[in-house]
């Protein structure tokens, strides 16, 4: 059985009159990559500020790794890699002297931090670079120095702030490749905020998602699809026609259909055999090719799960 | 501690000619000055640049210069560059951080006025050759010894306390010097006053001046030390994990 990673009871942060972080009760089991959702403000950052100890919790507790973070916020530091909202890269220094500098804080010795920056450097593809100063490197290549300065010491816990926030396409590809092998391979705990859902389907076993400091919902992706999505059949096929679409949407156990490209996408009200509702669009004359149980992607669960939030507060 | 205060001063060393983003412009802002007090003013004081107080002008100057340079750059540097948030997610402790960034740059301001004091003995015995080797007074070596130490600690300090309140390094630098300049122009002022509008002044004044100058020199020194622990207690106050990121 998982051991826990992070445990939150009632975690609280507040700013003045703002509420950052608000009673928030989680708990990450070790050893899985955990997505932590939300819209800009939300209060991702200052979890991962309160988790690693640089911020102190107005209420509440939590401890990561087991240790408490009031108390023992440097032993949480001690086994903890962090990459944060900036890179903290430093531009003047090359590639290698960023690590080798970190390879001193960590205590690293001599033979195993340069063999340790080497192995990184080379699985991220920038042993070749490493004598460039770190400031003459695009963004994607920082944001790759960045992790390999996170996973340096061998940490069992990786915080990571938007860790593809501002790359390209291609950039963020690479990173969140890189991340993927990397912490197969390491064997980390990762808690990885971000707001690409895309990203954390590909990344996570489990994501929990935060709207104003307080924890909306958490669980596998397909949990919250179950939670927050409708069922959805997609028919791929010929002879989709405004007529098809009203045959569709005046069944009752459809809530909503639509047609593009040759596909008709059928949200239904709840998990009901779609079997007659194909039968009916055959004897309409469609020509049907293939069926298809549609899954909700985890942007339209995040979003279904932030109207939802907001229509709880606005009726509170 | 030791081990990580090292650590830090490793990085420091490394970032420190690589600021202001090109290393010849970094050593000229720290040649330049050295070269204005240990070679133009020995030149032109000859004998009295190594007996009479001159030199102490090297012990208040440089270091005023180079740490007024170093210490925003380490401090409100990394925090505008937003690597200061990264080193304190590490185990290090925060003063290891903080003592670490103030020996670079105490060491720079200290060890480059011994080399100005050092430097400056050259030209005072070429253009000034009397028949024998011209050296500094023991006492007035002495005093520039401990005096640009305890000036050099005084700077770095102060300059941590206006880095961390300052928005940008540059505003951190101009608020430095300005407070570091005002002391300066006092001694300028004063002595003017004294001399042309206050009544008796002049009396004062030389009253003042017949003082022996070692006298002097040790309350300030007492004085001197006596700020510099203060400002070492509302440093390590300040500079805490809690209190930085709140910023």
């Amino acid at each position: 059985m998982n051991r826990t990673a992070i445990r939150m009871e009632h975690l609280a942060r507040e700013f003045e009159s703002v509420r950052a972080v608000d009673e928030l009760t989680m708990e990450v089991p070790e050893g899985i990559v955990c997505g932590f959702l939300g819209p800009n403000g939300a209060g991702k950052t200052t979890t991962i500020r309160l988790l690693l100890g640089l911020l102190e919790p107005t209420a509440g507790r939590a401890e990561v790794l087991g240790y408490d973070i009031r108390t023992q916020a440097e032993q949480i530091r001690q086994h903890t890699g962090a990459l944060l909202e900036h890179t903290g890269v430093y531009e003047g220094l090359s590639a290698e002297d960023n690590l080798e500098f970190y390879g001193r804080v960590w205590r690293l010795g001599r033979h195993e931090r340069q063999a340790r920056i080497k192995e990184l450097l080379t699985q991220m593809g920038l042993w070749d670079r490493r004598g460039d100063k770190a400031g003459t490197w695009s963004r994607g290549m920082k944001q790759k120095l960045a992790l390999a300065r996170a996973l340096l010491h061998r940490p069992r816990l990786v915080l990571l702030d938007e860790p593809t926030a501002g790359l390209d396409v291609a950039a963020a590809a690479a990173v969140r490749e890189d991340l993927v092998s990397l912490v197969d391979q390491e064997r980390v705990t990762v808690l990885l905020t971000t707001h690409n859902m895309a990203e954390a389907e590909k990344l996570c076993s489990q994501v929990a998602v935060i709207r104003q400091g307080k924890l909306v919902a958490q669980g596998h992706p397909d949990q919250l699809r179950a939670q927050a999505g409708s069922p959805r059949i997609e028919v791929l096929g010929r002879g989709f026609s405004d007529q098809t679409i009203d045959l569709m949407r005046s069944r009752p156990e459809v809530a909503d259909a639509r047609a593009h490209n040759g596909r008709l996408a059928i949200d239904l009200r709840y998990d009901a055999d779609p079997a007659p509702l194909i039968r009916l669009l055959v004897n309409s004359g469609i020509d049907v090719q293939e069926v298809q149980r549609g899954k909700a992607s985890l942007e339209e669960v995040f979003l279904t799960l932030m109207n939802e939030e907001s229509r709880s507060v606005e009726a509170a | 501690m030791l081990e990580d205060i090292l650590t830090v001063l490793w990085k420091e060393r490394k970032g420190l000619l690589r600021i202001q983003g090109s290393r010849w412009r970094a050593i000229l802002t720290m040649i330049v000055p050295v070269g204005m007090v240990a070679i133009l003013a020995p030149i032109q004081l000859g004998e009295g640049w190594v007996d009479a107080a001159w030199s102490l002008m090297a012990s208040v100057i440089i270091p005023l210069i180079l740490i007024g340079f170093t210490i925003p750059e380490s401090f409100a540097g990394e925090r505008e560059r937003h690597t200061l948030e990264t080193l304190l997610a590490t185990r290090l402790p925060d003063r290891a951080i903080l003592f670490g960034k103030l020996a670079l740059a105490i060491g720079v301001g200290w060890g480059m006025t011994m080399v100005s004091l050092l430097v400056g003995l050259i030209p005072v015995n070429v253009f000034h050759w009397s028949g024998q080797l011209l050296f500094y007074r023991l006492d007035l070596l002495l005093t520039n010894i401990v005096l640009s130490l305890l000036i050099s600690c005084l700077m770095a300090q102060l300059g941590v306390l206006i880095s961390l309140r300052a928005e940008t390094t540059q505003g951190a630098q101009q608020a430095l010097v300005s407070i570091l300049l005002l002391p300066l122009m006092v001694i300028q002022i004063v002595p003017m006053l004294m001399l042309s509008v206050i009544p008796g002044g002049r009396a004062t004044l030389e009253q003042w001046l017949s003082v022996d100058l070692i006298q002097i020199l040790a309350v300030v020194t007492a004085i001197l030390l006596l700020a510099n622990l203060g400002l070492l207690l509302a440093v390590l106050a300040r500079f805490e994990r809690a209190r930085l990121c709140q910023t």
